[in-house]
């Protein structure tokens, strides 16, 4: 049998520290740096449990990451952990950001600042362009699904639909064809 | 005051479809912020998506910047704490009966369901921003090439991103 290092169990300032150094370690997306905090480096979590609990963060909306940290706060610490852990993943890159806004605010009306940013904002398109080709690829049955990807650009990009009211629609719909392909296996 | 409470309440009402983090939700913050309450502009706001882009941290923070931009520090911890609130305390009442709905039929479905749907929200963010920032014929040359480059290579995304920054202080775009 495999021997584990006994888990050390965190309290709120090693869990602040712990998701400070996440939150502060990623450039678009710091999901793979929490897995290795929390499963390599401290042992806070198996593989398995970080792979289950991580189901509900990404099953219900919101941050993922955020969702996380609120799940580890609270196994160690209850509610004051749940608070504690967020906490501490946010308030480093929430500074951060606050002070590029200064910056901005400051210089952002030279050129060559918008010239920059325009850069890197294509850039950041050709990611998310990126992204969601590989999503669409990694969807199974896409001649049933992806006419759902279509309908939600249309609604949202070219109608400009306010986005809860396609969302229940498309989730409806979409949600109820899966569910009937899954009652047929 | 009631501008922060606006904000509040929008970014509460966001937060309850952000199936996709919040890079999903940029269509929508893009809706509401600059078509409905023209709190800012089309290119106030694709540079704020730019600073979000360079900054490290989750990416959650975009919706810190458009906080600051519109409200000041009350602007900023308010659309942060309303992203992140609402389905932080669902998330703490769920999570010990999730083993129990895991798995499920309906449970399956709606993940399978809101996957094509994401794909979609985020298609739309990228066609967004690039039409707000009007994008000229080099510009899309830039966001092809790092699509296909990001596809094709193991390349780290934040040497596009330098890259793009670069082609932009060189004033091609």
């Amino acid at each position: 049998m495999e021997t584990t290092p006994k888990p050390v169990e965190p309290d709120l300032m090693a869990l602040f520290l712990g998701f400070s150094s996440v939150g502060l370690s990623g450039f678009g997306g710091v999901l793979p740096f929490a897995r290795r905090m929390l499963v390599e480096e401290r042992g806070w979590m198996t593989a398995e449990e970080f792979n289950t609990q991580l189901g509900l963060c990404q099953f219900l909306p919101g941050p993922n990451v955020v969702n996380l940290s609120v799940v580890v706060g609270k196994r160690y610490q209850g509610v004051a952990g749940a608070i504690v852990a967020p906490l501490g993943m946010l308030a480093g890159p929430f500074l951060i950001v606050l002070l590029l806004a200064m910056l901005y605010d400051h210089f952002g009306s030279l050129p060559l600042v918008q010239g920059m940013l325009r850069g890197v904002a294509a850039a950041g398109c050709g990611l998310l362009f990126a992204m969601a080709w590989r999503m669409g690829n990694s969807i199974k049955s896409k001649r049933l699904f992806l006419p759902f990807s279509a309908f939600t650009v249309l609604a949202i990009a070219w109608m400009r639909w306010p986005m809860p009211y396609v969302m229940v629609v498309g989730l409806v719909l979409s949600g109820g064809l899966a569910y009937w392909m899954l009652g047929r296996k | 005051m009631s501008l922060v409470i606006d904000l509040f309440l929008e970014f509460v009402l966001l937060s309850l479809v952000a199936f996709g983090g919040a890079t999903a939700l940029l269509p929508e913050m893009h809706r509401v912020v600059v078509e409905q309450y023209h709190w800012l502009d089309d290119q106030t706001f694709t540079h704020l998506y730019a600073i979000a882009q360079a900054a490290p941290g989750p990416n959650v923070l975009v919706v810190a910047l458009i906080g600051w931009e519109v409200g000041g520090l009350p602007g900023a911890l308010a659309t942060t704490l309303a992203m992140c609130l609402p389905m932080s305390i669902l998330i703490y009442l769920l999570i010990d009966r999730w083993e129990g709905f895991s798995g499920q039929r309906w449970q399956k479905a709606i993940s399978l369901g809101v996957a094509p749907l994401a794909v979609g929200l985020i298609f739309s963010g990228a066609t967004l921003i690039s039409l707000a920032a009007s994008f000229g014929l080099v510009a899309w040359g830039v966001v092809l090439a790092v699509m296909v480059i990001n596809l094709r290579s193991g390349l780290h995304p934040l040497w596009l991103i330098a890259a793009g920054a670069l082609l932009g202080l060189g004033g091609w775009l």
